[in-house]
């Protein structure tokens, strides 16, 4: 007999996302993923002005903050015939870099962490042990006996005062955790650590776009406008500034992330056989290094990975109406053409119909719809995206910065390749590209620095800025690799206004329902793949794999209509 | 982990545990005197708090949002966000960082407000979808509505984070598709602090947080419940591209000669004029920048309906308080002349009237709830 649990809210996420699982003998042997909110973003564009829409689809999300709004100016760009300058690509992609280091490490220690790290054990960990550890694995600077004492003795006040906070009824003591206390002392150390520095990588953000989160975009270029002679534009100090901040970051990447990865990973060696899920993985690419046209010179490659094949990468066109399609089949909305069917995002259709039990509610009935988030396929297939798709991709198209930092991982872990098909694989991924994006962004720095220095300055290409200068007809696609996934925008302008706006997300690919052939996405197929549960009551397995993808709600459910009118249909050329 | 006590350490308590001194508690108290902009006796009162009350526990709800009010909170930079999760106040639920799911996450909520009924501060961030019974937010199978109705009950102080929970914020945009609703219109009788932007700015979250927590009440608001501290000016009055404006030294289009000369951005479309908010001063990420600043204009994040306010973020503010003395009235006449502007200047003082009304409603409310909180 198998039994049903229920986590939601499920934590330390961006949203509301709810996992039902039948655990059977120790085993999770069902799961499904349901999104329980909706705004509705997508209807709110239409009718607006297509130079405003990086603004309103940036908050679709806070967390991956920008990303939206890039993927939206690019979307924009091509649909007006616009080509950005050479610096405008350069701060987009520094902007870029920024989020992913700044998101990935929260990540780890914020998110993520505290399912390997258990934090109460920590205050069992011997300080000068605890030194001598983190000193053979680091030569980061906060590492001595007396730090390490200091900090177990605030936590222990904290424990003490009877006051949990954000550590109340974690799964403290569970069997699954396997740090020694002094790893997780360092782990605990560096969760405050992190929370401190990511407060600084986004600075970059504030000089070029004024503010974190949601700092601001333009399409055509940026409007960070560069001058050297003055005070109020990007100058000399703005410039230091930037250079300083990514040096540290490199540095607490190289000195602290990247070694606690490892070093906690080599304690968990049996969840590289856990949470490997689809096998299957989709890229679209991204930082440009000859312009967001020229696909080929992307730092990040694009293509699609099936059936964990790596000796064959497949081409993707996000144009082609027949490979990228979304499903409503068990989403709380329907289609015109019924639930079977699947719609290309340049004929799709948005219009909700819940059909759940009414709140308050225990169980969601799952022989019908039950969430919602539309249904991605390529091709029909379901896939994984992510930083497992996009190491896996740069490492199938036989790319050797990829594969330097994948094989230095995995002979560090002493694991074979097949071990990146899981939930640790996942986790590591993540670490992984930071390590190739910290030093592209120093590469996109210098460039910058250069292009200036040879007299080019310009920030923003403003010749179709003005929308009389448009065709009354124009459509767009657009897309970037946010920090889950892939990510693509697709836009119909009519007569100088939005006349619709779709978004496929990266959470909705890996946190899909089923679709018509019952098909699991990513989420649910990684759950069944060999994620044990020692203890229904405690579902830690289950969030480690779960936070291994970084869900990310709000994104994945920005659609929406009103009692079951149809609210969006674009018909294709 | 059961707690070991139920006693909770007061500040001062805490300090001297993690071995802080008399004196360093005194120089604290100095400096967080400083910062709510007390005068120098007002330090004896800031250490009289800090001895007295132990740690506040909060609740922090999420319902329609992004979590960039989140986000911008841990990038706080003083206090930095460790310190005051670890030392300030008892984060006891939020889904953001919490370790618990689920189950043992809904049960840490309920224990707060089990054993401090009354004492616990609610947060909210976002807002609440109230068409078709609440199902387009659910949380643990209940409705936003229900959870926000039953934390808020036991709540001694409200705070709303962000321009979701404070106005809807861009979920209400036209045409509000989900019914999405500001907090202030759901809870009644209890102090309410709204905190706008999107998201607000991290070290102004803080400070309200520090300011409730350390002086047991909420700070003084203006007429529609903002904290006159950081939402008193409107940005354009702090802008260090004033002069600019005042000069009548414009940037004409993004990139230009004018903005590589950093002119003042009004004429593509800053919103600064009428935007109420800490940006020209407090500054954006520990003071790095704020959107002028990079040479984006303001669009006016913090302000209710500005989404809906004008054709586009980059068309420029026909007319506004103070407008007509400064130098470059003539230029801006023309622009107030056009049908767009008339049709905006309409709106405008049509959303006076009505904010005045609501506005005197508010502050009755306001005062009675501080009342309450005393």
């Amino acid at each position: 007999m198998s039994q049903r649990i229920v986590v939601d809210p499920i934590t330390r996420i961006e949203g509301h996302l709810r996992i039902e699982a039948d655990i059977q003998d120790g085993k999770i042997i069902d799961a499904y993923s349901s999104g329980t909110m909706v705004r509705l973003i997508e209807r709110i564009l239409q009718g607006r002005d297509p130079r405003d829409a990086w603004a309103f689809v940036g908050r679709v999300c806070g967390v991956c903050t920008s990303v939206h709004s890039l993927a939206s100016c690019r979307t924009v760009e091509d649909a007006l015939d616009i080509v950005i300058p050479p610096n405008a690509e350069l701060v987009r992609n520094l902007m870029f870099c920024t989020q992913y280091m700044h998101d990935h490490v929260v990540h780890f220690y914020h998110l993520h962490a505290l399912d390997w790290v258990d934090v109460v054990d920590a205050l069992n960990a011997d300080p000068k042990r605890t030194s001598e550890i983190a000193q053979s694995i680091s030569n980061w600077p906060k590492s001595s006996p007396g730090y390490f004492s200091d900090l177990k003795k605030r936590i222990k006040g904290f424990v003490d005062s009877g006051q949990l906070g954000i550590f109340t009824n974690g799964y403290w003591g569970h069997s699954a955790y396997k740090l020694p206390s002094e790893v997780n002392l360092i782990g605990l150390a560096h969760y405050l650590e992190a929370l401190e520095w990511q407060k600084e990588i986004v600075k970059i953000h504030a000089i070029f776009g004024g503010k974190n989160p949601h700092p601001n975009y333009l399409v055509g270029g940026m409007a960070c406008s560069i001058g050297l002679d003055d005070v109020s534009a990007i100058n000399a100090e703005r410039l230091s500034y930037v250079g300083d901040l990514l040096h540290q970051a490199k540095t607490f990447i190289e000195q602290v992330y990247i070694p606690d990865l490892l070093t906690i990973a080599s304690y968990y060696p049996e969840w590289t056989t856990i949470g490997g899920g689809l096998g299957n993985f989709l890229s679209y690419g991204d930082l440009p290094v000859n312009g967001y046209r020229d696909a080929s010179a992307y730092k990040f490659p694009a293509g699609a990975i099936l059936n964990k094949d790596l000796s064959q990468v497949h081409e993707v066109d996000l144009r082609k109406e027949d490979e990228i399609k979304e499903f409503v089949h068990k989403s709380w909305y329907e289609y015109e053409g019924g639930d079977g069917v699947g719609l290309h995002p340049w004929q799709g259709e948005t219009v909700l119909k819940y059909t759940g039990p009414k709140p308050p509610y225990e169980n969601l009935n799952f022989d019908e719809k039950y969430s919602y988030l539309k249904t991605p396929r390529w091709k029909g297939h379901a896939m994984e995206v992510g930083p497992l798709a996009r190491m896996l991709v740069g490492y199938a198209r036989g790319r050797e910065d990829f594969k330097e930092v994948v094989d230095r991982a995995l002979a560090a872990l002493k694991v074979p390749a097949t071990a990146l098909f899981s939930t640790l694989g996942r986790t590591a991924a993540r670490g992984l590209e930071t390590q190739l994006v910290k030093d592209w962004a120093l590469d996109f720095y210098e460039q910058l620095l250069t292009n200036i220095r040879n007299g080019d300055t310009r920030m923003a290409n403003t010749a179709k800025f003005d929308p009389q200068l448009w065709a009354q007809y124009a459509q767009g696609v657009g897309h970037s690799e946010a920090p889950r996934g892939a990510l693509a925008h697709w836009i119909v302008i009519e007569d100088t206004k939005i006349k619709n706006y779709q978004l496929v997300v990266p959470t909705t690919w890996n946190a899909s329902p089923r679709d018509p052939q019952g098909q699991r996405s990513a989420y649910e197929s990684a759950l069944v793949d060999n994620t044990p549960v020692a203890d229904e009551e405690q579902p830690l397995e289950l969030l480690r794999t779960i936070h291994s993808f970084d869900p990310c709600m709000a994104c994945a459910v920005h659609l929406y209509d009103e009692k079951g009118q149809q609210v969006s249909r674009v018909q294709a050329l | 982990m059961e707690p070991t006590t139920t006693q909770r350490p007061t500040y001062y308590e805490e300090l001297r545990r993690k071995g802080y001194s008399r004196r360093d508690f005194m120089k604290f108290c100095t400096m967080i005197a400083a910062y709510m902009g007390l005068e120098a006796s007002g330090t004896a009162q800031v250490a009289n708090a800090l001895m007295q009350h132990p740690r506040v526990p909060v609740i922090w709800l999420h319902f329609q949002e992004c979590t960039c009010c989140s986000e911008s909170f841990i990038r706080s930079s003083h206090p930095m966000v460790a310190d005051i999760i670890l030392d300030k106040i008892s984060l006891d639920y939020t889904e953001t960082l919490m370790a618990a799911s689920g189950h043992q996450a809904e049960a840490a909520m309920r224990k707060t407000m089990e054993e401090h009924d009354g004492e616990y501060v609610l947060c909210v961030e976002g807002s609440v979808p109230v068409y078709e019974d609440g199902v387009y937010c659910c949380i643990g199978g209940r409705s936003a509505i229900d959870i926000l109705e039953e934390t808020a009950a036991g709540a001694k102080a409200v705070i709303g984070w962000g321009s979701c929970a404070c106005n809807g914020c861009i979920q209400a945009a036209k045409p509000n598709p989900t019914g999405a609703t500001p907090i202030h219109q759901l809870i009644k009788g209890k102090p309410l602090i709204k905190v706008p932007g999107c998201p607000p700015i991290g070290e102004v979250m803080a400070g309200v947080l520090v300011h409730l927590v350390t002086f047991g009440r909420i700070p003084e608001l203006d007429r529609i419940g903002r904290p006159k501290a950081f939402y008193s000016k409107r940005v354009h009055d702090s802008c260090y591209r004033r002069p600019y404006y005042d000069a009548g030294l414009f940037v004409e289009s993004f990139d230009d000669e004018n903005a590589q000369k950093g002119y003042c951005l009004y004429k593509v479309g800053c919103k600064g004029p009428t935007t109420y908010n800490a940006c020209g001063v407090t500054k954006w990420n520990n003071g790095t920048s704020y959107p002028i600043q990079s040479g984006h204009g303001c669009i006016g994040c913090s302000e209710a309906n500005f989404w809906d306010n004008g054709a586009s973020f980059y068309t420029r503010i026909p007319t506004f308080p103070g407008f007509g003395i400064e130098s470059n009235a003539d230029t801006v006449g023309k622009v107030a002349a056009g049908a767009t502007a008339v049709g905006l200047a309409i709106h405008a003082t049509a959303a006076t009237l009505r904010g005045k009304k609501k506005g005197a409603q508010m502050e009755t409310e306001g005062q009675a709830n501080a009342a309450e909180l005393d």
